[in-house]
């Protein structure tokens, strides 16, 4: 099977070339704007109108798909090639039974009878191991979980037995744990027929997982083709290697490495540099570069679009630049530092609506429990990681530390002194204190107003400055954040991704709070611009030397940037660790589960990851006992179903462990399935 | 699609005044044919009602006995009505009277819409449930004929016909306003305001205004429109105002019994209210496609 494509009129892919044997997976890696989804959309001959293939040809087997018509392309979408897309939500019908969706390709492609179509649906329902396949058959989309419908549609693309199928980011938009078990899932699946896979994605942990060979996207180029394992320990192109360096690896953390962000930005499309595209942000462009490179055969199997490939691969050219030393003063949690923020006992809950029945009898509401019983301290100058997949009340703990969230019961102290829980009874000194980066640039500052005008605010109405000072100040921010005093004046829709992320963490810090808070900051950022923010983080931490509560569902950059973490999980803390003792064991089950989940670039560490049963517990129906029984692989009975755990203490790391299980043996089994190099099964 | 934000992209990097916005507005406006058409229709009508009584040769009811019943001619471009006065002048300064109504109708209209709508939508719970529920009964009744009923119960004048106005096309613009309000409430931006301490009045004006504007200037430009129409149909109906105004609607009301002996006399005032009407609608159909081009098919 063989693909090739040459220039389109924006050049949103140019001159890419390559194939994918049967039975093999092909990972294509990139960023956005590097022309992934492009590609895709080539490969299934789903350009639509606005798109064309200028020169070059797809191959399907001998078929040339170029030459297809009409008729004989839909022949080979339900025949040949299958797509899991993205966003499960938006590729299901909302208003047709999600069995009814399956037995249609059934019933039209094979041609078979409706009871039989329904038997096959059922059947490969169980393959793609849904739960209670006939309840799932006779639901609509929206009332299944994301990742049961993601299987809903590993079942459609793989039912037709097609010679191709394309994998679009399948797990991007599902939490790890569940990630983990889809991609198994899919790696079972594929095994067991001997189709090509091309599989697009922006992780790098995933690639290197489950790819037989990789391709490196960048700006409309391929710009490496090599065996992930080969890729990832000796990247033959400058831009492989700066992604590596920006991605913070497990065990990696701020004290001791700083991070390699790319500098720059991905030129848009058709407005790349001649020559090399990479040359602008290259750090070993030299006067060759300006001549475009053409793929060049590197060994083995192995490719690089790098006119320099050779002095990388003989390490006479550092890609690397050396990571400048951190110094940084010493902080443990040694007493005498006082506390910036205390949660007591917190629990959160929102209401239900009450029925008219309800309301009239004076019945109270009934609420969903959000946040059960916390207990956090983020002493000054340290920076606390909470880390939990969706759901799991981490947003929600942030909201009522700011106030926009009233608490059930608890008590949130700041400086050690009690403060009311609702926004409108704090006064300004207590909201200067306080601040908060939210996790969607796009709406965390204000379109109609210019940089300038968002960030002079807080010099104003917080700190009481007269206008002329505000605006020094703002360019004295501007600049502490690496942008210019001209970015003042335009509108947040002229800026960029990670721009904006400086300019909301620049308004996070303008009135030098105690506390700030970052929600998720860079999850929505290319991983080379998230590198730059996560050492801008540190760096103005430094500088003014504010506590930090950072709020991720990844644990590596949690585990990077922290100082202290807790996990959490629907709601209920489950363990609380120094950042140097979390990869440590014990752990506690789920953070244990967690860790495993999360694909690993590092080709040495290949352990499996512990697959958790079922789905996250309703919120309105959180199991009794611990709350992470229902999925506990360590479960170990009756206790776990109904008596809540107690907190217990690690003497020599005072990490905390909310689990029945006694830490020595925690320890001592966690210690052995690391060493084997396997996870639980 | 050109859409505004293109506005202060000029390179310059200076933050371009209101003025050269509002300039460079009319002429995206202008360049399609469509609502260029419309804008220029509506332009002219103002610019006229605005020096009307300068380019009227006659006064709008000076009766010129013998003149009476005449075709158009020289003399009389529109010719006279069945008393003899010019319809020509009568057109041209009942403009006045049909969009200064209209036009300051539509105007308070939209400002207590707008305050209305700002204050319910960000404040939410019983306010919003109260002031949105009256707004709704009165939305229930067909505008024309709550206007009869206010008109029946207030001083029959033209100033009850510009109140009638006002109270018909506030909860409407109320309405639009309140939902552009709630989808901007609760993001980041409006969050981060509150919890940098600013003043409601702050961030009703200065934070959700902006993003209310590019509905809200549609909305304008459509019940200006509605309000002419309501002013002339008010006028034909025979309340608010009284012979022997020069409004349009009336003019067509008293030319209706002679049709068939001075027909221009009822043509050109109906004609007028249409053209000012179909100008104003394609006008605010422009600046719908400039404001929301993403909402067009």
């Amino acid at each position: 099977m063989a693909y090739r494509q040459g220039n389109d009129w924006l050049q949103a892919v140019r001159d890419v070339s390559f194939h994918i044997n049967a039975g093999e997976t092909y990972g294509l890696v990139g960023e956005s704007g590097s022309g992934k989804t492009t590609l895709v959309l080539a490969v299934l001959r789903y350009l639509g109108s606005k798109g064309s293939i200028i020169s070059g040809d797809i191959y399907l087997g001998d078929q040339s798909m170029r030459a297809l018509d009409d008729q004989e392309l839909r022949q080979m979408w339900g025949k040949q090639v299958a797509l899991v897309p993205q966003n499960p939500q938006s590729s299901l019908n909302p208003s047709i039974r999600v069995g009814e969706q399956v037995a249609e390709i059934f019933r039209y492609q094979n041609k078979l009878s409706e009871p039989d179509a329904k038997l096959q649906t059922l059947e490969w329902f169980q393959k793609v191991r849904l739960p209670d396949p006939e309840r799932v058959a006779t639901s609509y989309p929206h009332q299944i979980s994301g990742g049961m419908q993601q299987r809903v549609l590993i079942a459609m693309a793989l039912s037709i037995s097609p010679s191709l199928l394309v994998l679009d980011e399948p797990t991007t938009n599902l939490d790890v744990t569940i990630q983990a078990v889809i991609l198994d899932l899919i790696d079972e699946l594929i095994s067991e027929q001997n189709m090509a896979v091309l599989y697009v994605t922006h992780n790098l942990g995933v690639i290197s997982r489950y790819c037989d060979r990789v391709g490196v996207m960048y700006a409309s180029e391929l710009v490496e083709e090599a065996h992930p394992k080969e890729l990832f320990s000796e990247p033959l192109h400058p831009y492989t290697q700066g992604l590596l360096d920006s991605i913070p690896q497990f065990g990696e953390t701020k004290d001791r490495i700083r991070l390699q962000p790319i500098l720059g930005q991905i030129p848009a499309i058709g407005q790349g540099p001649s020559g090399c595209i990479f040359r602008p942000r290259c750090p070993v462009a030299i006067e060759v570069c300006t001549n475009r490179p053409s793929l060049f055969p590197a060994g083995g199997n192995r490719l690089s679009r790098c006119h320099r490939w050779q002095e990388i691969a003989l390490d006479d050219i550092s890609v690397q630049q050396t990571p400048p030393s951190i110094e940084r003063q010493q902080k443990g949690m040694a007493e005498g530092r006082s506390q910036t923020l205390e949660l007591e006992n917190v629990s959160i809950s929102f209401p239900l609506q009450r029925s008219l029945n309800d309301f009239l009898r004076g019945k109270p509401r009934k609420g969903v429990q959000a946040v059960n019983k916390v207990d956090l301290v983020i002493p000054s100058g340290t920076t606390l990681g909470l880390v939990g997949e969706s759901g799991s009340g981490k947003t929600t703990i942030a909201r009522s530390i700011m106030g926009l969230q009233s608490i059930r019961a608890g008590v949130i102290k700041l400086h050690k002194v009690s403060i009311p829980d609702q926004l409108s009874r704090r006064d300004l000194e207590t909201l200067r204190q306080l601040q908060i980066v939210f996790q969607n640039p796009q709406e965390a500052l204000n379109p109609h107003l210019t940089v300038g005008e968002t960030l002079r605010r807080p010099f104003i109405r917080l700190l009481g400055l007269p206008r002329s000072e505000a605006d020094a100040k703002v360019i004295d921010l501007l600049e502490a954040v690496h942008l210019t005093a001209a970015y003042a004046n335009r509108y947040p829709g002229e800026l960029s991704g990670g721009e904006i992320q400086r300019v909301a963490l620049a308004r996070g810090i303008a009135s030098r709070p105690d506390l700030l808070i970052l929600d998720e900051p860079i999850s929505s950022l290319d991983v080379s611009v998230q590198a730059a923010i996560l050492n801008l983080v540190n760096e103005l931490q430094r500088d003014i030397q504010n506590s930090i509560l950072f709020i991720s569902h990844n644990l590596a950059v949690i585990g990077y940037l922290a100082d202290q973490i807790a996990v959490i999980y629907v709601g209920t803390l489950m363990e609380i660790a120094r950042q140097s003792d979390l990869f440590q064991p014990p752990h506690h089950p789920y953070t244990e589960a967690l860790i495993s989940a999360i694909p690993q670039i590092d080709p040495q560490t290949s352990h499996l990851p512990i697959h958790l049963d079922g789905e996250m517990p309703d919120p309105v129906n959180i199991p009794t006992g611990c709350p992470f029984h229902t999925r506990c692989p360590r479960f170990i009975g009756e206790i776990c179903a109904n008596t809540a755990p107690r907190w217990q203490i690690d003497p020599r790391t005072e990490k905390r462990i909310f689990c029945h299980i006694p830490l020595e043996d925690l320890l001592s089994s966690q210690a052995q399935s690391t060493s084997d190099g396997t996870g639980l099964e | 699609m050109n859409s505004i934000s293109k506005s202060s992209n000029n390179g310059l990097g200076v933050v371009p005044s209101w003025w050269r916005r509002l300039l460079q507005f009319f002429q995206q406006l202008f360049s399609r044919p469509v609502s260029g058409f419309g804008t220029a229709i509506t332009l002219v009508f103002l610019i006229v009602a605005l020096i009307s009584p300068l380019i009227a040769p006659y006064g709008a009811n000076e009766i010129i006995v013998a003149d009476a019943r005449q075709p158009p001619s020289n003399e009389h471009w529109f010719g006279t009505d069945n008393l003899g006065r010019d319809v020509y002048s009568r057109v041209l300064l009942g403009s006045r009277e049909v969009l200064v109504l209209a036009g300051f109708g539509t105007l308070f209209a939209v400002l207590f819409g707008t305050l209305f709508g700002l204050m319910t939508g960000y404040q939410g719970g019983w306010f919003d449930e109260i002031t949105m529920r009256i707004f709704d009964s009165l939305l229930a009744i067909p505008a024309l004929l709550l206007a009869l009923l206010l008109l029946g119960t207030i001083a029959n004048s033209k100033y009850s016909v510009l109140l009638v106005i006002v109270v018909i096309y506030t909860p409407i613009v109320a309405r639009v306003v309140r939902s552009v309000v709630l989808a901007v409430k609760p993001q980041g931006f409006i969050e981060t305001a509150r919890l940098g301490g600013e003043s409601r009045t702050r961030i009703l004006l200065r934070e959700i205004l902006p993003s209310v504007i590019p509905t809200l200037s549609v909305e304008s430009a459509l019940r200006f429109s509605y309000a002419i129409f309501l002013v002339a149909s008010l006028g034909f109906l025979g309340v608010g105002v009284q012979p022997p105004s020069p409004n349009w609607g009336l003019m067509v009301k008293e030319a209706r019994a002679y049709v068939t002996l001075i027909p221009w006399a009822l043509f050109f005032p109906a004609a007028a209210i249409s053209l000012v009407v179909i100008g104003v609608n394609l006008m605010a159909d422009g600046v719908k496609r400039l404001m929301s081009p993403d909402q067009i098919d």
